[in-house]
């Protein structure tokens, strides 16, 4: 398949358009990776989405697919001949959808509560955090059986759903002074995370930790209006 | 092995609705259990332990959570007939983008129609019709959301029918006059057994938010 027929719109420090790229990868496909300048949306992305103007959005010869859970499952039903991304039977597929959704609205919410509150709050914040942690690490047990990933012997759809967003705890524990992942308290965790991160479909689109850190400091100088610090 | 199959639900609920639906349009038997929100059983609390929230289809004793995951599994498990979801990728991607939407956005404009006032409560009825208006561009001239048949995303959206004579009479609004499409495709799904027999009567959910409003307003 040409490469120019399968097109992402995302950026790279966002969680969430890693993970149609690592779906790709999966699945051998190639595609052009359109980066949208950080503060302005290009033409294309707003003609593509126009309900949410986000990315990422993934563009499959002229046909837009958004949101990026649903960009997954369809590269997982469009490419059959690479390895499956979600399983075979419905209970486990609803198990993992349960998780990744977790992951999306509870989880990471409170992620990014974490990242800008203050005093008291952060404390609430870093406690519910740390409990979903703990909920995941068991749900990690149950999920892979004792196998590598929540998929079992393959990434799969949990994994790339809470796995996109190990790069932004990595930069979150920093910024906080806090273990997240620790071996005492989440071994599983801490261990699939490292295979996770290492894994050929998932390198080269993970953000490097210090380059994040940057990023994470320019946005945060931005948010508070002051200038962005230079590079 | 019997298909045993229990709902944990609460009547008012366009979740659990979404559900029945689903249920009834595979032709599914089951048990309904009622919950007392305020008194949540052992039983929701042992399948639900995460968010504790109905609806709850367990299925030979397992517990599937979150109203379009379970549609999206009793899809994939009675799939002899009544293909909930498209079979073409492309049109299930469609599909479950207008479901998400549905999800992210009426249920909280519309929570501000019905338990604000003032200032709130004029932006969250602005929010409102604005997003009814987005889903009547999606419906378009089609009879449903799926096209020609009741598919999914018709079956995420039709249970918020059910409220909305309570969102006109608390918000003093007039749905079909800002949205008349949207209205009567809610009419043409009511035609169907499953919806009609599912969607709890308009007069008993405006007494069930009337009541609730007050925990928010004092008038």
């Amino acid at each position: 398949m040409a490469k120019n027929d399968v097109k992402v719109l995302g950026a790279w420090p966002s969680p969430y358009v890693m993970r149609p790229r690592i779906a790709l990868n999966i699945k051998s496909v190639n595609y052009e990776f359109l980066e949208e300048t950080f503060g302005s949306k290009s033409e294309l992305l707003l003609q593509s989405n126009l309900v949410h103007k986000k990315i990422p959005v993934l563009i499959h010869g002229d046909k837009p697919i958004c949101e990026s859970m649903i960009i997954v499952e369809y590269i997982d039903e469009v490419w059959t001949s690479g390895p499956s991304i979600l399983p075979s039977d419905p209970y486990d597929r609803a198990i993992q959808r349960f998780w990744a959704a977790y992951v999306d609205e509870k989880w990471f919410a409170a992620m990014k509560g974490l990242r800008s509150a203050q005093g008291e709050e952060r404390k609430a914040f870093l406690d519910q955090v740390i409990e979903g942690l703990a909920l995941l690490e068991e749900a990690f047990g149950k999920c892979s059986k004792g196998k590598a990933f929540f998929g079992r012997d393959r990434i799969g759809l949990l994994d790339i759903a809470f796995g996109s967003f190990l790069a932004w705890l990595k930069v979150t524990e920093k910024v906080n002074g806090v273990k997240l992942l620790d071996e005492a308290k989440t071994p599983g965790l801490v261990k699939w995370a490292e295979r996770f991160c290492a894994d050929a479909a998932v390198k080269s689109v993970m953000p490097e930790t210090e380059k994040l850190l940057e990023f994470s400091k320019f946005l945060a100088a931005k948010m508070k209006g002051a200038p962005p610090p230079k590079n | 092995m019997a298909n045993e199959v229990v709902l944990l639900d609460f009547w008012p609920s366009m979740f659990g609705m979404r559900v029945r639906i689903a249920l009834a349009e595979k032709g599914i038997k089951y048990e309904y259990k009622e919950e007392d929100l305020k008194n949540k059983s052992p039983l929701l609390l042992e399948m639900n332990p995460i968010n504790k929230k109905i609806p709850v289809l367990i299925h030979n004793g397992k517990p599937v959570c979150e109203s379009l995951i379970i549609v999206q599994y009793i899809d994939e498990v009675w799939n002899d007939k009544s293909p909930l979801l498209p079979s073409e990728p492309y049109q299930r991607a469609q599909a479950r983008f207008w479901a998400d939407f549905v999800d992210k956005k009426v249920y909280g404009a519309s929570r501000k129609v019905w338990s604000t006032t003032g200032e709130e409560e004029e932006a969250g009825k602005k929010e409102f019709f604005e997003i009814l208006k987005t889903l009547e561009v999606e419906l378009g001239d089609k009879p449903y959301f799926g096209g020609e048949t009741f598919g999914y995303v018709d079956l995420s959206f039709i249970t918020f029918y059910s409220w909305f004579h309570a969102y006109e009479v608390l918000g003093n609004i007039n749905i079909e006059a800002e949205c008349p499409k949207i209205i009567a495709w809610a009419k043409r799904c009511l035609q169907k057994e499953s919806v009609a027999k599912t969607l709890p009567d308009q007069k008993k959910v405006y007494e069930f938010v009337a009541q609730m409003r007050k925990r928010f307003v004092s008038e």
